[in-house]
């Protein structure tokens, strides 16, 4: 198991490092090239000339992508063109909500989607399977914006019940240590504010959650079905084991294979989908930083957000095979 | 007093938008202790069919099953699930055709043992494994201790039957039901898987129940033989009788459709001429008439009844003549 961590480990270097290269290119591939894309459309050629030098673009394109690869290495993104501070500073604030954000919507979409997508399959055909259908089919269809304006009116406009948008409330002065507002509550001793701060998320996190949660749901119900008309079910039913003994060790550890792929693959689009909830709620992430550099064409911001984006990909992933080998043990020899 | 006895077993398999098929009809026989009997049949004759009724393995929506199985004075058809499954695995094992898909590729060898001993026989995990080792020692698995961590996929197919094997029999059932259990081996495990099984059940004084299409097995195990087509049997007799001289142009044909050693260079095989799918129903007259050599108007027209022949039971009208019967010899 531990060589199995280790091997993928392993093997994820080399696709960072392509991935390095893609987005190297992608800055020099710009109309212009990155000088232009720095000064503007309407700098003049001996700017753009005296900015080549500073920038080192007149040396060879090898010994620049080595440049570059040593700065993205060492944390240096460079500055964002909007505010002038260091790219890495302004994710490092924005990731953690963002990271808070998704990791609440995955949970609950994984709490509640995969109970009921098993539900569906044990009364397939009957009421109960076919209302989660049509209601996993609402959740992939409805705009997540949609959703969370929903949200807001019957939880806040309507039921005074929970705080319409923000992660905190402002008369609450609360201690940064992770920048995950509900778990610094809980290391600095501000209960408050981790009470403050979980209201806050639940409307993000339900509306952010819904399409992830259909998707489980339908892949669970999926898997489970396929499994239950497998032959080694039909032994241990064979064998005389209780209901629930063949459904948990048998049925269910075979159906979640499938889904850990899927929750896998959700999780990646989370972190990068959050842009339209985040604006929704006002939620100060990733998405905002995304949103305001894809607007004013920030783009050492862009990709500094890129890269993020894709390590993050890589790395849940990573999780995604392991949680895999733990599950499978034909995965572990391959 | 029979161990298992089957009485007018009928299975219909129900649903929505399509005809009711009838996959078994009126099958009755009863299997003494220790006894071995045969099922056998073409694919379709609902000789799996039977077994999963006789299980309680049949899909509870779907499946209609009438008539009536006692196992030791109970009736086994009128258990409730949780009843059924008391029995199963203790009194009833079963051993499946696929070993490849019959085992559960993500748990270990070990826990699909000692899960059906903590069942049933109130065994600790600590004792379990320790019996479990026991178990694959006595289906002739070789390092037996280190074979309990490993996993199906680590094993060939031959291994894997072994292991199934040890299973069903982990709680000394009184009754086995193999179905078609070396159908997916080779040759050569085929006869060892075999072996195994017959030795197993002699020592432990197990009845078997040999479902195969298979008339080699048949003769090389069964004290009793079972043929079924269409659903019903049409013939019954003890091992000797049926290989000595068929009766019924079925089993007759299946006999001849072997290929003989022994038979000169170049003399075409004999085979049964048409498919399964091509019967009539039972209600209309003998199912195998359209495939039959001996049919007469009547078989078209009157449904043979199962009745005591010449030592045996037999469902037809025109029983193949002494004379023409295969020999056991010819085989």
């Amino acid at each position: 198991m531990l060589r199995f961590t280790v091997r993928r480990l392993l093997q994820a270097v080399p696709t960072l490092f392509v991935l390095s290269i893609l987005v190297f290119a992608w800055l020099r591939l710009l109309p212009g090239g990155p000088a232009t894309a720095l000064l503007g459309d309407k700098a003049t050629p001996e700017r753009v000339a005296a900015m080549n030098a500073v920038m080192g673009l007149d040396d060879p394109i090898v010994v620049q992508y080595f440049r570059f690869l040593g700065r993205i290495l060492t944390g240096d993104f460079g500055n964002s063109l909007i505010t002038g501070d260091p790219v890495m500073e302004e994710v490092s604030w924005a990731f953690p909500a963002t990271l808070e954000l998704s990791v609440a919507a995955m949970f609950l979409a994984v709490l509640f989607g995969i109970p009921m997508g098993y539900i569906a399959a044990r009364f397939r055909g009957r009421f109960l399977d076919n209302a989660t259908v049509v209601t996993t089919l609402v959740g992939v269809a409805v705009p997540v914006f949609f959703l969370g304006f929903l949200l807001k009116y019957v939880f806040t406009q309507e039921m005074s019940l929970l705080p319409p948008s923000g992660r905190q409330d402002v008369l609450i002065d609360s201690t940064r240590v992770t920048g995950i507002a509900t778990l610094d509550g809980l290391l600095t001793g501000e209960f408050d504010a981790t009470w403050d701060a979980m209201l806050h998320l639940i409307l993000p996190a339900v509306a952010l959650a819904s399409i992830p949660f259909a998707v489980i749901v339908r892949i669970t119900r999926a898997s489970v079905l396929d499994v239950q008309g497998e032959d080694f079910v039909r032994t241990a039913d064979s064998k005389g084991l209780t209901t629930q003994v063949v459904r948990k060790r048998h049925v269910l550890r075979n159906a979640l294979l499938p889904v850990s792929t899927t929750i896998g693959l959700q999780t990646g689009l989370l972190m990068s989908g959050a842009v339209l909830t985040e604006k929704v709620f006002a939620w100060g992430g990733l998405g905002t930083l995304l949103e305001q550099a894809i607007q004013q064409r920030d783009y050492p911001r862009l990709q500094g957000l890129i890269l993020l984006f894709a390590v993050v990909f890589v790395l849940v992933n990573l999780l995604v095979d392991i949680s895999y080998a733990i599950i499978d043990p034909r995965v572990r020899v391959r | 007093m029979a161990l298992l006895d089957v009485r007018d077993l009928g299975v219909v398999f129900k649903r929505k938008g399509t005809r009711p098929f009838t996959a078994v009809d009126g099958v009755s026989f009863s299997v003494e202790p220790g006894q071995t009997v045969g099922l056998v049949g073409e694919s379709g004759s609902g000789k799996s069919v039977t077994s999963l009724a006789l299980m309680g393995l049949l899909p509870k929506r779907g499946a209609e099953i009438s008539g009536s199985v006692t196992f030791e004075d109970t009736e086994l058809l009128t258990l409730s699930d949780k009843q059924l499954r008391d029995r199963r695995g203790r009194d009833l094992g079963m051993v499946f055709q696929d070993p490849l898909s019959s085992l559960n590729p993500v748990i270990t060898i070990g826990l699909q043992i000692t899960e059906v001993l903590e069942r049933h026989r109130g065994m600790s995990r600590k004792e379990a494994r320790v019996e479990a080792a026991e178990l694959l020692d006595r289906v002739g698995l070789p390092d037996p201790q280190r074979r309990l961590d490993e996993y199906p996929h680590q094993h060939s197919g031959g291994m894997r039957q072994r292991v199934l094997i040890a299973i069903a029999l982990a709680c000394r059932p009184k009754l086995l039901i193999a179905d078609e259990p070396t159908t997916a081996l080779d040759v050569t495990i085929q006869a060892q898987i075999l072996s195994l099984l017959s030795d197993l059940v002699s020592e432990t004084d197990t009845a078997l129940i040999m479902i195969t299409h298979d008339l080699g097995i048949v003769a090389g195990l069964c004290d009793n033989v079972n043929v079924m087509y269409g659903g019903r049997i049409v013939e019954r007799a003890a091992r000797h009788d049926l290989f000595e001289r068929s009766r019924h142009p079925y089993t007759h044909g299946l006999l001849q459709s072997i290929p003989r050693l022994n038979a000169p260079r170049g003399e075409p095989l004999t085979p049964i001429r048409g498919s399964v799918s091509d019967n009539i129903e039972w209600e209309q007259g003998c199912a195998f008439a359209p495939r039959c050599p001996n049919a007469t108007d009547v078989c078209w027209s009157e449904p043979p009844e199962l009745k005591a022949d010449d030592g045996r039971m037999l469902r037809c009208h025109n029983p193949v003549a002494l004379g023409d019967a295969v020999t056991e010899g010819a085989l």
